[in-house]
């Protein structure tokens, strides 16, 4: 006889049985539905990219941002400097390359040759350099022009009272002391930003000493990093040197203004150095290998630069491929609300347009 | 069953492995050679990576001086003259005070204090040389510039070594550093030659009437003098090879100037800057080519003081 308990059970254990079949095809049914929002990349990818020490803080962000949004895709950066991530994405050995200075058409053809396929370049941020001092007795931001800045780097302007650095600075007590120059020791994209933007302003310091992460310095004593420099500044009265906005930010720093293209002095900022972006675009070239060095426009940082992403055009690994597309676009758009508390200066919405427009040179 | 073979019997290979000794001397033999190996393959990358630059200067290399990347025109010679000379000069400060305090801890001082203090000077031998950078310029420049060097160029300077302005980083500067940092290598080694040597030589020297200090002057110090040597090689090597806090306070400027007190550049410091960054094939190859410089340089030296070693140990006919 069926007692109860009997049919309680019995039903019991067809009710778990049912709510158990129903819980399993619930979670099924939500895990197809959230694999399906999701875009594609449900088997795990890992990508890998080395390169420019600057863009690091930024890619480290946007790896972690973006593994939270995709979970399948894993991103692994290595800062060990840009030429180090041109000569590692120009053999292979990683997805992408990251570099403060565009490639050369030698490294490019290099890369060819070695891969099979053209390098495109994707900026993906901004930075600038600043000119930091130590003049005992002056306490206000000093203007510099930038000739003035391209003669005290080459050495003919050697006192501060020199008059292209006062007729900039009136009203401000300069001392008649000798100015002691301080540059990067180590092959840098600072120091790439800092040659470039002289070069374009002064035709001597293009024929004498040119440009490149690291050159032939007339004058002056070498800093080993952002640090060295601003160390040496901090420690030696009467010294100028060039530091990363970005350092000079975080450290709480005082830095001069340089007199842009348009003739104004410009303190360097997330929002000037944008500018400079946006006042380059019109005459930007279709692969972005573009300095933006005293770029036109009345707001333009003049010593600032793009970051850029190297990305094979056609590679062999197509999963890869299309999750690295996938992660550029988003970086050069939502990912770019990462830049300011890292303090990047954003790319100009002009440049992103630009660019979402060249992602069809990707053969995939 | 150890040792002893019948005479006239020879045994074979694995009979003599199955013996301790053999298999002792195999595996010590192999230790020697890996090192040895190790070496010759460093060589041999050096040389074949350096390639490039050594078909493209030749022997001009060792004797120019301009150092362009954007022309590419490479020349080691400032490189050169500021290791040579930063190491020698860490060499001038740091082996008197190295030996002299070796000898007080071993031979002079009580024996507690020579324990406390042979303890914290083993220490410093620990502390990584980025520290070393680092006190250099936030503590050695600014005491250096404020105290050192004026009073110094108030009384020697009408020496051209001693001349022109000083920013704080310097060769001086580096040689400094550099003397801080081998000071320990030579106390620790050549306290511990110096604690070896006899009781009987010491002894004997007493009775003869000798002070204390006649003892240790004329008797244990010359006794202890090839451990001594041997701890001040090992000083110089590893001057000559500093790289990060040399590079912190010597000014990296490839320049050669008479004056102590100019900034420079030594070899070690211009890989450690430039490597990372250089993506020419001819720059990265030039660097290569420094790194072997480096190399022959250190043979060269340790080679002529040992040289000078074997002159010496025959005038005095020693031991």
């Amino acid at each position: 006889m069926r007692t109860r308990i009997d049919y309680l059970r019995t039903h019991c254990g067809v009710a778990i049985l049912v709510r158990t079949l129903m819980i399993r095809r619930l979670l099924l049914l939500a895990a197809f539905t959230v694999s399906a929002t999701v875009p594609s990349f449900s088997q795990q990818v890992n990508l890998t990219g080395a390169g420019s020490t600057f863009a690091y803080p930024l890619y480290s962000a946007w790896g972690s941002e973006y593994a939270k949004l995709h979970p399948g895709i894993q991103i692994n950066y290595q800062s060990i400097g840009s030429g180090g991530g041109i000569r590692q994405v120009s053999s292979g050995t990683v997805d992408f390359g990251g570099t403060d200075g565009p490639m050369t058409d030698v490294q490019l053809a290099d890369a060819q040759k070695n891969l099979g396929t053209d390098i495109l370049h994707f900026p993906i941020a901004l930075g600038a350099d600043v000119p930091v001092y130590n003049i005992p007795g002056v306490k206000v931001d000093l203007n510099f022009t930038a000739n003035a800045l391209a003669g005290i780097y080459l050495g003919k302007i050697t006192k501060w009272n020199d008059p292209e650095i006062a007729k900039a600075n009136p009203g401000v007590n300069l001392p008649a002391n000798d100015i002691i120059v301080c540059h990067r020791s180590d092959g840098s994209g600072t120091t790439f930003i800092w040659v470039d933007f002289l070069s374009k302003i002064s035709p001597e310091w293009k024929t004498k000493v040119g440009v490149a992460t690291s050159v032939n310095w007339p004058v002056g004593v070498g800093g080993k990093g952002n640090e060295g420099v601003a160390g040496f500044v901090r420690q030696t009265p009467n010294s100028i040197g060039y530091v990363e906005l970005i350092y000079a930010v975080q450290n709480k720093m005082s830095y001069g203004q340089v007199q842009n293209a348009a003739g104004k002095f410009i303190k360097a900022s997330l929002n000037s150095v944008t500018a400079a972006a946006a006042g380059a675009v019109k005459n930007m070239p279709n692969d972005f290998r573009v300095s933006i060095t005293n770029a036109p426009g009345a707001g333009a940082y003049p010593i600032s630069s793009f970051t850029w992403m190297l990305i094979p055009r056609n590679p062999k690994d197509k999963t890869k491929a299309a999750a690295l597309k996938a992660f550029l676009i988003w970086g050069i758009t939502a990912g770019q609300k990462e830049c300011e508390p890292l303090t990047y200066a954003p790319l100009a919405k002009s440049v992103v347009d630009k660019e979402l427009a060249a992602l069809k040179y990707l053969h995939y | 069953m150890m040792g002893v073979k019948d005479a006239g019997e020879k045994l074979s290979l694995m009979a003599r492995l199955k013996k301790g000794d053999e298999v002792a001397y195999l595996i010590t033999f192999a230790s020697a050679l890996s090192i040895i190996l190790v070496t010759c393959l460093l060589v041999e990358h050096l040389w074949v990576d350096s390639a490039l630059s050594r078909q493209a200067f030749g022997w001009k290399f060792l004797a120019t001086s301009t150092w362009d990347p954007v022309t590419d025109v490479y020349g080691a010679l400032p490189f050169i003259y500021g290791t040579v000379l930063t190491a020698f000069l860490a060499l001038v400060w740091g082996v008197p005070v190295g030996i002299g305090a070796a000898i007080f801890l071993a031979e002079l001082a009580p024996r507690r204090v020579s324990n406390v203090l042979t303890f914290m000077i083993e220490l410093l031998a620990a502390v990584p040389s980025v520290i070393y950078g680092l006190l250099g310029i936030f503590v050695m420049l600014p005491i250096l510039t404020k105290y050192v060097v004026p009073v110094i160029q108030k009384l020697f300077g009408f020496l051209p070594i001693f001349k022109g302005e000083f920013y704080g980083v310097s060769y001086f500067s580096a040689s400094c550093v550099l003397a801080i940092m081998i000071v320990p290598f030579i106390v620790s080694i050549s306290r511990e030659v110096l604690l070896a040597v006899p009781q009987a030589q010491r002894e004997a020297m007493m009775a003869l009437g000798a002070t204390k200090w006649d003892v240790t002057w004329k008797s244990v110090v010359p006794y202890a003098q090839r451990g001594m040597i041997g701890s001040v090689f090992l000083a110089l090597a590893r001057a000559l090879g500093e790289t990060m806090a040399v590079t912190m306070v010597i000014g990296n400027v490839p320049q050669i100037r008479a004056s102590l007190f100019a900034p420079g550049y030594t070899i070690a410091a211009v890989i450690a800057n430039e490597f990372t960054e250089a993506s020419g094939n001819l720059y990265i190859s030039a660097l290569i080519e420094l790194a072997l410089v480096l190399f022959a340089v250190t043979m060269i030296i340790n080679a002529l003081a040992r040289l000078l070693m074997l002159g010496m140990k025959s005038q005095e006919g020693g031991h």
